[in-house]
């Protein structure tokens, strides 16, 4: 029981992590909180069901074009909405927002809801860690978890684009000096966050159906990771979601599954009210409180 | 010959010093039209309108108090994403007074007015040092916490909330007491706004270090705008619970977050007659797309957008200047 607890676990923190990569990318970077980012995700998995399964293309395909369209997707968000808007906080809340919840209220519109809505999964197979049952998807999940996260290092820290990404994060006007186009990166911060996204979706979602309502306890659990963490801190992130993840397994397993919800929902009060910057976040302190 | 358009603002003298207002009827129908018309309209409308639309109007007044108590908190410096608390507790309170100590709502309608305004306050009072962003998502939240608190610990009633509570009197007086209500908080508290008190609040949203520096208490001004917010709400919820003669966990519904932000954002933030002229251009329009079913909170959502983006102003803002302005061709020499 407590290593089948254990390991479960892991798997949930992991998946944590991978919903909130891309929200963190993209606040990290750019410093628009994405409130949209749950409905990229729910749109990625759509997408991608739709190609695989309306027009029958092969899975490969599917979520090439799914990631291709989300990122693109966020591109223009940007572009034409966040742009204009940018630095005015409560207005790229409000107008993320509206957007997420027109975007997930029309897939509710458009139908996308019942059970034969769900992607497939890559290998239906289990295998055995110790005593636990565990099937390849969750595996799957593990490594590629791991993978997106070691590719955000490596992509910020050795690739000429994602060391502009850092310029901006750190010094918005001193990299306009320098040569870089700020716009076009933020703008392809958020076109990452999206494309984050549905990589996630598309491991994700085949553990379950895609069901429109995710969209927004995706979006409070990537907040929730993201503001215990620390915004913009992927190892902050990475601790969160392990606090976060084990919590909601242990509430399952010996609590009532009622209350996995209040875990994130607690994480974020306690932790705003005791270090509103987050475990690792940079102390800022002199712009989240007085 | 080319003209081009002259814009001319009225002199400020016009709309300030009252002894020159006084100079005319027209400049006394200049400076009395506006407020006239709120009160006017409303009882107007009361008056000519079917049974099915009273009901739409009281409850495009309840989102236009949820919108005040919105636009108040944000010119406060505390931008909300969740009134439901503040309704949601109201509901609530009113609901749980009448059902389980069964006293009229006459009197749970005030009690829950003031205690939920205490409540609220009690339960954001340690993040008021939140500045921006990190309160938004505090406020966001809680609602959501307390849903599910209620779903989880199955008290006030569960999943399936209380019903059969006390009606009001009848739908008049339902209909002139939210009227009353509304039109008393929009007079009151704009007057408030513009106050010296309302002056250290605007201050606080500008630049809440200057106001400390000014040796200002900041929390505590804080403190009492989102009393004043959160009871405001909670009248709102309070009055909707005894209306509909039931509680449960819709009241802490996005619907009654997600409405009063685009109301303001629509209306105008900042002079609480355009966050309550936005109540009444959504609400009814809501009423009005019913047939469209759940694609009404997508153009919710579009609106949301569109207006954050094309006429941040508002539409009140733009009305308001407008009012104040001559507009003439001119011959261009």
């Amino acid at each position: 029981m407590f290593a089948h607890t254990l390991v479960y676990g892991f798997v949930n923190s992991i998946i944590l992590v991978l919903v909130a990569l891309g929200f963190n990318l993209t606040f990290g970077i750019s410093g628009v909180a994405n409130f949209a980012y749950g409905a990229l995700y729910i749109m990625g998995a759509l997408v991608c069901w739709v190609f695989y399964n309306s027009i029958g293309l092969p899975y490969f395909f599917a979520v090439v074009l799914a990631v291709a369209a989300t990122a693109i997707a966020g591109a223009l968000m940007y572009r034409f909405v966040l742009l204009r808007i940018r630095g005015l906080v409560l207005s790229e809340v409000i107008a993320t927002f509206g957007i997420g919840l027109a975007l997930l209220e029309l897939f509710k519109y458009m139908g996308f809801i019942g059970f034969e809505y769900s992607l497939p999964v890559f290998i239906d197979t289990s295998i055995e860690i110790g005593e636990v049952v565990i099937d390849i998807q969750r595996v799957i999940i593990v490594l590629i978890g791991i993978a997106m996260a070691g590719f955000i290092w490596f992509f910020t820290h050795h690739t000429r684009t994602g060391l502009r990404f850092r310029g901006i994060a750190q010094e918005e006007r001193t990299a306009l000096s320098l040569g870089i186009n700020t716009d076009r990166v933020a703008m392809l911060s958020v076109s990452f966050g999206g494309a984050y996204a549905a990589i996630a979706a598309i491991f994700v979602l085949p553990l379950g159906t895609i069901n429109v309502e995710q969209g927004y306890s995706v979006l409070i659990n990537a907040l929730a990771v993201c503001i215990v963490g620390g915004l913009g801190s992927t190892g902050g992130l990475v601790l969160a979601s392990f606090l976060i993840g084990y919590g909601q397994t242990f509430t399952v397993t010996y609590l009532e599954s009622h209350w996995v919800m209040l875990v994130p929902l607690i994480a974020i009060l306690v932790i705003l009210v005791i270090k509103p910057s987050g475990l690792f976040g940079e102390q800022k302190e002199l712009e989240e409180r007085i | 010959m080319q003209r081009r358009k002259e814009r001319v603002d009225r002199g400020i003298k016009v709309r300030s010093s009252d002894i020159f207002a006084l100079s005319s009827w027209r400049e006394m129908l200049y400076l009395s039209a506006p407020r006239l018309l709120p009160i006017f309209g409303l009882l107007l409308l009361s008056i000519l309108l079917s049974q099915y639309w009273q009901r739409v109007l009281l409850s495009v007044s309840v989102f236009a108090l949820l919108a005040i108590s919105w636009d108040i908190l944000a010119q406060s410096g505390m931008v909300s994403l969740g009134q439901a608390l503040f309704f949601g507790t109201g509901a609530y309170l009113a609901g749980n007074m009448n059902h389980y100590f069964g006293w009229p709502p006459y009197l749970t309608i005030p009690l829950a007015t003031i205690f939920g305004g205490v409540i609220c306050t009690l339960f954001l009072l340690p993040v008021l040092r939140l500045r921006g962003i990190y309160f938004s998502m505090v406020t966001l939240v809680l609602p959501l916490m307390l849903v599910r608190i209620i779903e989880a610990t199955r008290i006030f009633g569960g999943t399936e909330g209380l019903s059969g509570l006390d009606p009001l009197p009848n739908r008049w007086v339902e209909l002139y007491l939210i009227i009353a209500v509304l039109l008393a908080a929009l007079f009151g508290f704009r007057r408030l706004m513009n106050s010296d008190y309302g002056l250290v609040l605007k201050g606080i949203n500008d630049n809440d270090r200057s106001v400390m520096n000014a040796g200002i208490n900041i929390y505590w001004f804080k403190t009492q705008a989102l009393f004043i917010a959160s009871a405001i709400g909670a009248f709102a919820g309070a009055f909707v619970t005894h209306v509909y003669m039931f509680v449960g966990m819709p009241v802490y519904a996005l619907d009654y977050s997600i409405l009063p932000i685009a109301a303001a954002v629509v209306g105008g933030m900042g002079t609480l007659a355009g966050s309550m002229l936005g109540a009444f251009i959504l609400v009814p329009l809501s009423e009005l797309l019913r047939g469209l079913g759940g694609l009404r909170i997508v153009f919710y959502g579009l609106f949301l957008v569109v207006f954050t983006v094309a006429v941040p102003e508002g539409i009140f803002h733009y009305i308001q200047r407008k009012y104040h302005q001559f507009e003439r061709w001119v011959e261009v020499k």
